[in-house]
């Protein structure tokens, strides 16, 4: 499993979120200290990265909260919590699904292949 | 940068209809620096938007001001801070837009939100966040509160400064 947090400097979320990503991961059973964390410098890494702001969680690949439609940037992102309050990082709860589906992934794919 | 006990900077600024406000004025006026894009301001906003209810039958002006630089942050433009206020996020408080950053700068503003209370004679009060964490709507804009609460009563705040927090102003390059 690839778990990677991308930040930009310029906004003060990414410590946060860092932290309840690694509790997330130990939660589950995983190595908190897994994560790849990249800063976000300029706006064409920001393009090259499709980097809609600080900080963007991805496990796989997948975004923990897919964006939709939001452009991207160097800028703070806002997420909505599962009460529909806006936060500078994303629900606790939306990261742990995300490293629950991403953990049984694999564990369906080898049970398909089995049957 | 002004310091607590100063007299804070004047000014006048246009609100999304047009309508031009400062900070002068019967009563005690917070000065609020705040953004469309920050989630820390969303996070907050509704907070601020209670005190600035809460407050007006006692005197209190809460004035939010938009700084950013809008040609690299449209989140930030005019046209979006107009719908905000079109949809009621701002009824109690007008929205005011420093499109020259004079002001924010006057204030040496950091963050979006960035707090200033100023008392009946335009000195600065408190300066800071709203309150101890974006993240508890339970806070309440505390620090806020408490600060209009002593300045209406003609006491010293208490903490008269706290850290802000939030999104950086975006400063045109």
């Amino acid at each position: 499993m690839r778990v990677e947090l991308l930040f930009w400097a310029g906004c003060p979320s990414y410590p946060a979120a860092l932290g309840d990503l690694r509790a997330a991961l130990a939660e589950a059973g995983l190595d908190p200290e897994c994560v790849s964390v990249r800063e976000v410098r300029t706006e064409e890494e920001a393009r090259a990265e499709g980097f809609v702001g600080s900080p963007t969680i991805r496990i796989d690949g997948r975004d923990v909260q897919p964006a939709a439609g939001e452009p991207l940037g160097l800028t703070c992102r806002v997420y909505r919590r599962r009460d529909g309050r806006y936060s500078p990082t994303p629900d606790p709860a939306d990261v742990r699904d995300a490293l629950r589906a991403a953990t049984e992934a694999p564990r369906a794919r080898h049970e398909g292949s089995l049957a | 940068m002004i310091a607590i006990g100063e007299r804070a900077p004047s000014f006048s600024l246009p609100d999304t209809s047009g309508a031009v406000h400062g900070p002068a004025g019967p009563g005690p006026t917070v000065v609020c620096f705040t953004c469309n894009h920050c989630p820390y301001a969303l996070a907050w906003h509704e907070r601020i938007v209670a005190v600035a209810g809460d407050y007006a039958p006692r005197g209190v002006r809460v004035l939010a001001i938009n700084p950013n630089d809008a040609e690299r942050y449209p989140l930030d433009s005019l046209e979006a801070m107009r719908a905000r206020v079109s949809r009621g996020e701002f009824d109690g408080m007008p929205y005011l837009r420093d499109e020259s950053q004079e002001i924010a700068r006057a204030y040496d503003a950091k963050t979006t939100p960035d707090l200033f209370v100023l008392d009946a004679d335009g000195v600065l009060r408190y300066r800071g966040a709203p309150d101890r964490d974006h993240d508890d709507p339970a806070q309440n804009a505390a620090w806020l509160r408490g600060a209009l609460d002593a300045v209406l009563a003609g006491a010293a705040p208490d903490p008269a400064e706290t850290a802000p927090v939030g999104c950086s102003i975006k400063w045109r390059p």
